[in-house]
């Protein structure tokens, strides 16, 4: 029976397992090695010379991580602060409710990202749904709310909203209501309960909701390009422009080395922190 | 803990706001898809369909359509053949490297997709091989079967063991247990998870955008149109695009529907 399961669990986790290896592994590697060779060549076959991490940090590409990084934490947080009350209401509150908001926000997700991004920007442009009606029934009039900063920032908490609620929900479900109750007996107010149950209690879906959300923030290009013009360049723009415009494929690499050194420890250690067993339902073991 | 009636209301409403905020996007690309005017501006004056009628003409259209259907289709298939057997070594069996394994699953999806995009890119350039819709088959699964076999695996935790051990105990091989007892326990899982892929592959951008070649989907031309030379088809391409994904949806819910009175071991887990 026990050596039966190992090798059946071998065996099916060979597809995926090659998937992986052949794709999404022996690229890293390709872009680890591009990332150490001279500028601009075009194969892997030359001396390497480290002059691509060089570039990076004088030619001030620290300067668009700032930027992917600060906004990526801001909508963590904001993320958090909205999402929570909602969380909070479809894990212990709603009943049937509750499937509603799943079923509606799990279909936004299947439309394309840069439709309700392109959505977004017809709803804020001058002359947009928001701007336009308001001009047309109060006279009231302003310069469009895009092409700047917050709401690149209002793009990501948009954009990434599924990715914090859900966890969250599954988080809040984990806290036992029994120790809520009993907390709340012995005379803890709700903003005890909240501190000493409700966020030790929830955090295994609380630091994958706020590693997701902000892992993909980090990395995420469009809503800085449709919604905030070219305010700020992200750090994934720059990535882009020097694989394309730039054609220089080492620096290309060298910065997305950074971007995955800093995203990938962050995640393997968020992961490595969570029971994932438990978390999607299965038993304590 | 009882919440008081105010309180409650507070909730119910604020969960009724987040919607209408999640498809106030969509709602102004509706208006806009029916918009008679070239260059738009709210209030809509004039309302007219004729946007949708030139975008089921145009053979630009047609061939987005085709390529996006092919990639997503294929996806599909693969990724519900993969996440089915990595859903098992997921969650059910006891092997050597699960836990590593598990990790290994969930990279990808935490994985900045613009730039597995590009890796992609470099990786078929050393390789030698010329992208086309094809490579953006490979792109997509690199992110979506990681996905389908996580929400297989849901459904994978919420079985019990002890349904194939009593198979085994009888005498059925490996191959009838599968085939008996863990393909119908999970197969509703299979369709959910089916769905997903191609809703993802069909509206995935970011991936597409540099492994597709001279191929072009539909999110990726939607996209170029909204970053430079504008055209009045977008907001009527879109709004069709959604439309595929609602009616394949809908096709997805009355099939898992369907399955639902067949599944006659699902109330015996233990869970």
């Amino acid at each position: 029976m026990e050596r039966q399961d190992r090798r059946i669990g071998f065996l099916s986790a060979a597809p995926i397992g090659l998937i992986l290896l052949v794709s999404f592994l022996a690229p890293l590697l390709v872009i680890g090695i591009f990332s150490v060779m001279p500028q601009k060549v075009f194969s892997l076959l030359n001396i390497p010379d480290f002059s691509s991490y060089k570039l990076v940090f004088t030619k001030g590409y620290s300067k668009s991580l700032l930027w992917s990084f600060g906004m990526a934490m801001t909508s963590t947080g904001i993320l958090f602060v909205i999402c929570w009350p909602l969380a909070f209401g479809m894990a212990k509150v709603f009943k049937s409710f509750s499937l509603v908001i799943t079923i509606a926000v799990v279909v936004t997700l299947f439309v394309s990202e840069n439709i309700r991004l392109f959505g977004w920007v017809l709803t804020l442009m001058k002359g947009g749904l928001i701007e336009g009606h308001l001009r047309t029934w109060t006279g009231f009039t302003f310069e469009g709310a895009l092409y700047n900063v917050p709401v690149i920032v209002f793009g990501l908490v948009y954009a990434y909203f599924p990715f914090m609620l859900f966890p969250l929900v599954q988080g809040i479900a984990m806290v036992p209501d029994d120790a809520r109750q009993a907390a709340s007996d012995l005379g803890a107010s709700r903003w005890q309960v909240f501190r000493e149950i409700d966020l030790p209690l929830s955090a295994p879906g609380i630091v994958i909701g706020g590693l997701l959300s902000f892992v993909l923030a980090a990395g995420a290009m469009a809503e800085s390009k449709l919604l905030g013009g070219q305010t700020v360049i992200v750090i994934a723009d720059e990535i882009e422009t020097a694989f394309t415009y730039g054609q220089n494929w080492p620096l290309g690499s060298a910065l997305s080395i950074i971007l995955i050194l800093i995203i990938g420890s962050l995640s393997v250690f968020g992961v490595s922190r969570v029971n994932l067993d438990l978390i999607m339902g299965g038993k304590r073991s | 803990m009882k919440m008081p009636r105010a309180a409650r209301a507070a909730l119910y409403l604020y969960g009724i706001l987040t919607i209408l905020f999640l498809y106030l996007p969509i709602i102004s690309v509706g208006f806009a898809s029916v918009s008679k005017a070239r260059y738009l501006t709210f209030p809509i004056k004039r309302y007219d369909t004729k946007w949708y009628g030139k975008a089921i003409e145009s053979s630009t259209v047609q061939d987005l359509l085709w390529t996006s259907l092919s990639v997503a289709l294929l996806v599909t298939v693969i990724s519900m053949v993969v996440g089915f057997f990595g859903a098992l070594a997921f969650a059910r069996y006891q092997w050597r490297f699960r836990r590593t394994f598990q990790k290994l699953i969930l990279l990808p999806i935490f994985f900045p997709q613009a730039v597995l995009g590009l890796a992609l890119l470099m990786w078929f350039n050393a390789l030698g091989v010329i992208p086309s819709w094809k490579t953006a088959v490979v792109a997509h699964l690199v992110w979506i079967s990681p996905i389908t076999t996580l929400i297989i695996a849901i459904r994978a935790y919420s079985f019990d063991p002890a349904l194939e051990e009593a198979a085994r105990d009888m005498g059925a091989s490996t191959w009838t247990v599968m085939k008996e007892v863990t393909g119908p326990l999970l197969l509703p899982g299979v369709v959910s998870a089916g769905l997903f892929a191609f809703l993802l592959s069909w509206g995935n951008f970011p991936l597409s955008l540099f492994t597709t070649g001279a191929d072009s989907t539909l999110p990726e031309w939607l996209y170029a149109k909204m970053v430079s030379g504008y055209s009045p088809l977008v907001p009527s391409v879109g709004i069709l695009s959604i439309a595929t994904s609602i009616v394949l949806l809908l096709c997805g819910v009355i099939t898992m529907w369907l399955l639902r009175p067949r599944n006659k071991f699902s109330s015996a887990h233990t869970g």
